[in-house]
C-alpha cells in the first residue's frame, strides 16, 4: 500500500492524542488550571491535528459531513463519529479542569473510553480488510491501542503503565511482523485463484492491461522501499520501544519523558510507514506483483 | 446506506468467455467512450500525449500465460471490471453512504454527489475494479451502464452495456444470474462458469468462463503423409539411374 504522508501523520497524531487523552480522562494526571490547560492543549492539538491531516488525502474534503452518516457499516465512519464524540465530552472534562477547579470524573471516564474507542476504530479500519492480509488480524487493534495508550502514558507522565503498555506494544509489533510475513501466502489467494486458471496449470502475468502507471499500481501495489525493510524495522522497533523504556526506566525526570516521547514518536513515523509500504494488497496478484 | 441490501431476485451482470475473448481491449475502449460521455464525472486522463500518461478506466483486459503439466503453454486474455459482488466489501466500508448496492438489480454503485474520495473502496474490493478520478477526485467504477439498459430511448439492441454491445467476437454476455432460466444462468452451468478468489467470500455476480480444452487431433496434418521424404533404395528404372550417377 502506499504509504502517504497524510495518513501516517494522521494515524501517529491521533493515536498519541486520544492517548493522551485517555490518560486525563482516567485523572492520571489529576490536573487543574494551568497545568490542565497545558496538558489538554497537546493532547487536543495532537488529536485534532491528526485528524485534519487525514482530509488531506480525501478528493472532496467539503464534503467531509457525509463521512459521519454510515455509523451502523462502516469503521472510517464509527471512526469519525467517536472522534467527534469524545473530543466534545473531553472538551467539556478540560473546560471544568481549566477553568473551575472541580471536574465530574464520571464525564472524564466516559471521555476516555470513547478515546479509546476511537483508537480502536481507526485500527479497524486497517484490520477489517481481507484484501491486505497482513493487516486483517487481531493483532492489528492490539497493536494500535498499545502504542496509542503507551505514548499516551508517556505523555501523561504515567510511567509505570507507561513501561508495561510499551512492552506490551513491543511484543505485538514482534508478533505482527513476524506472523504477518507469512500471511498472504497462509490465506492461499494466490494468482491461479485471482484468474480462475490456478487449477489449469501454472500462472504467469504475460502482458499488463496498460504500458504505463494507474491508480491501482499507485495506490495498493506500492513496492519501492521495501528493500529497506529490516533495517527500518530495527530503527523503528530501537527508536519506538526500546529507547524510552531504557530513558524512563534510567530516570522519569521530565527531561527523560521528554526524550523518550520523542524518540517514540519518530519510531512510531517509521514503523507506520512501515505498516503502510509493507502491507501487501490481494489486486497486485493481477498485474504478477505483490 | 452503505448496508447491503437482504438478497437483490435480479442479480444483473456479465458473463465473461475466456475461450473467445481474443485480447483486442475494444471493450475497454467503448466502456471508457460511454463514460465519459454519459453519467457522472468523466474519465480523465493524466499526461495523456506526455512521457508518463496515466488515466482511469473502469475495464481493463490482462493477459496470462498458462503453464499446463504437460503440453504447450495458453495465453489467455482477461477482461476485468467490477463484479458486483453480492456481499461487496467495498459498500459496506464507504463511511458516506456514497457507495451502495441497488436491491432492485443487484447493480453496485457510486453517488459521486456524496463521495468525498477517501479510497477505502477500492482498497476493500480484492478486484480492482475502482479506480479513483484523480481530476475530479471521486470513485469511479464499472456501472453495468445503468444509462443504456433501461434507457427507453436506445433501440432495444442497445440496451446493454457498451463492453457487451462492442465485443467484436462475442466474450461478453449480459443478463440476470439470479434467473435460473436466463441465457447467461444456463451458460453459466453449461460451461462450468467460476467466480474469481472465492476464498474472499464476496460471492461475485460476474462469472468467468474458463477456456475450453484444446483439440488434440490425432493426426494434426493430413497431407503429412505424402510428403514423407522419399528413402530407402530406388528400385526400377530410377535406382539404375542413382545408382549409375553415383557412380560417376
Ligand atoms: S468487484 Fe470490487 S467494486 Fe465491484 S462489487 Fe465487488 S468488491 Fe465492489
Ligand atoms: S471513496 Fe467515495 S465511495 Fe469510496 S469509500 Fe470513500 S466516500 Fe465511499
Amino acid at each position: 500500500m502506499h504509504p502517504a504522508g497524510s495518513v501516517i501523520l494522521f494515524t501517529v497524531a491521533s493515536g498519541l492524542g486520544f492517548g493522551l487523552l485517555t490518560w486525563l480522562g482516567l485523572g492520571l494526571p489529576d490536573v487543574r488550571g494551568w497545568a490542565a490547560f497545558f496538558y489538554y492543549a497537546l493532547a487536543f492539538a495532537l488529536a485534532v491535528g491528526g485528524l485534519l491531516a487525514s482530509t488531506f488525502h480525501l478528493g472532496n474534503p467539503q464534503r467531509f459531513l457525509r463521512a459521519f452518516s454510515q455509523w451502523r457499516s462502516s469503521w472510517l465512519s464509527r471512526e469519525g463519529c467517536l472522534a467527534v464524540a469524545c473530543l466534545l465530552v473531553m472538551g467539556l472534562f478540560a473546560l471544568e479542569a481549566v477553568f473551575y477547579d472541580a471536574v465530574w470524573q464520571p464525564l472524564g471516564y466516559i471521555g476516555a473510553a470513547l478515546s479509546v474507542l476511537t483508537v480502536f476504530a481507526t485500527s479497524m479500519i486497517y484490520a477489517q480488510l481481507k484484501t491486505v492480509p497482513r493487516w486483517n488480524h487481531w493483532s492489528t487493534p492490539v497493536l494500535f491501542l498499545a502504542l496509542s495508550l503507551g505514548g499516551g502514558g508517556l505523555l501523561a507522565g504515567q510511567v509505570g503503565p507507561a513501561i508495561a503498555l510499551l512492552a506490551l506494544a513491543g511484543v505485538m509489533q514482534l508478533f505482527a511482523w513476524l506472523s504477518g510475513d507469512g500471511r498472504f501466502q497462509e490465506r492461499g489467494t494466490d494468482i491461479g485463484t485471482a484468474t480462475g486458471l490456478g487449477v489449469r496449470g501454472v500462472v504467469r502475468a504475460f502482458e499488463p492491461p496498460h504500458t504505463g502507471n494507474n491508480y491501482l499500481l499507485k495506490e495498493m501495489v506500492h513496492q519501492v522501499g521495501r528493500k529497506h525493510a529490516v533495517k527500518l524495522r530495527l530503527i523503528a522497533f530501537a527508536l519506538m520501544i526500546a529507547a524510552p523504556l531504557v530513558l524512563v526506566m534510567i530516570s522519569s525526570s521530565a527531561l527523560m519523558i521528554c526524550l523518550a516521547v520523542t524518540c517514540h514518536a519518530l519510531g512510531t513515523f517509521a514503523q507506520r510507514w512501515l505498516f503502510f509500504a509493507e502491507a501487501e494488497h490481494v489486486v497486485g496478484l493481477y498485474y504478477g506483483k505483490r | 446506506m452503505t448496508t447491503l441490501p437482504e438478497t437483490s431476485a435480479k442479480k444483473l451482470g456479465l458473463v465473461i468467455d475466456l475461450d473467445t475473448c481474443v485480447g483486442c481491449h475494444a471493450c475497454v475502449v467503448s466502456c471508457k467512450g460511454w463514460n465519459t460521455e454519459n453519467y457522472g464525472a468523466a474519465l480523465s486522463d493524466q499526461d495523456p500525449y506526455g512521457a508518463d500518461p496515466s488515466g482511469t478506466f473502469l475495464n481493463r483486459v490482462h493477459s496470462y500465460e498458462v503453464q499446463p503439466e504437460t503440453g504447450t503453454a495458453q495465453l489467455i486474455h482477461f477482461p476485468k471490471s467490477c463484479l458486483h459482488c453480492e456481499d461487496a466489501p467495498c459498500v459496506t466500508v464507504c463511511p458516506t453512504g456514497a457507495s451502495y448496492k441497488r436491491s432492485e438489480d443487484g447493480i453496485v454503485l457510486v453517488n459521486e454527489d456524496a463521495c468525498i474520495g477517501c479510497g477505502l473502496c477500492a482498497w476493500a474490493c480484492p478486484y480492482g475494479a475502482r479506480e479513483m478520478d484523480q481530476a475530479a477526485g471521486v470513485m469511479k467504477k464499472c456501472t453495468l451502464c445503468v444509462d443504456r439498459i433501461y434507457n427507453g430511448n436506445l433501440p432495444e439492441e442497445d440496451r446493454v452495456p457498451s463492453c457487451v454491445r462492442t465485443c467484436p467476437s462475442g466474450a461478453r454476455h449480459f443478463g440476470d444470474l439470479g434467473d435460473e432460466s436466463s441465457e447467461v444462468s444456463q451458460l453459466v452451468a453449461a460451461r462450468g462458469g467460476m467466480d474469481l478468489m472465492p476464498e474472499l467470500g464476496t460471492k461475485p455476480v460476474n462469472k468467468y468462463l474458463p477456456p475450453r480444452p484444446k483439440d488434440v487431433p490425432a493426426d494434426l496434418d493430413i497431407l503429412a503423409p505424402y510428403l514423407e521424404p522419399v528413402s530407402g533404395t530406388q528400385k526400377g528404372f530410377l535406382g539404375w539411374l542413382d545408382k549409375a550417377l553415383e557412380k560417376l
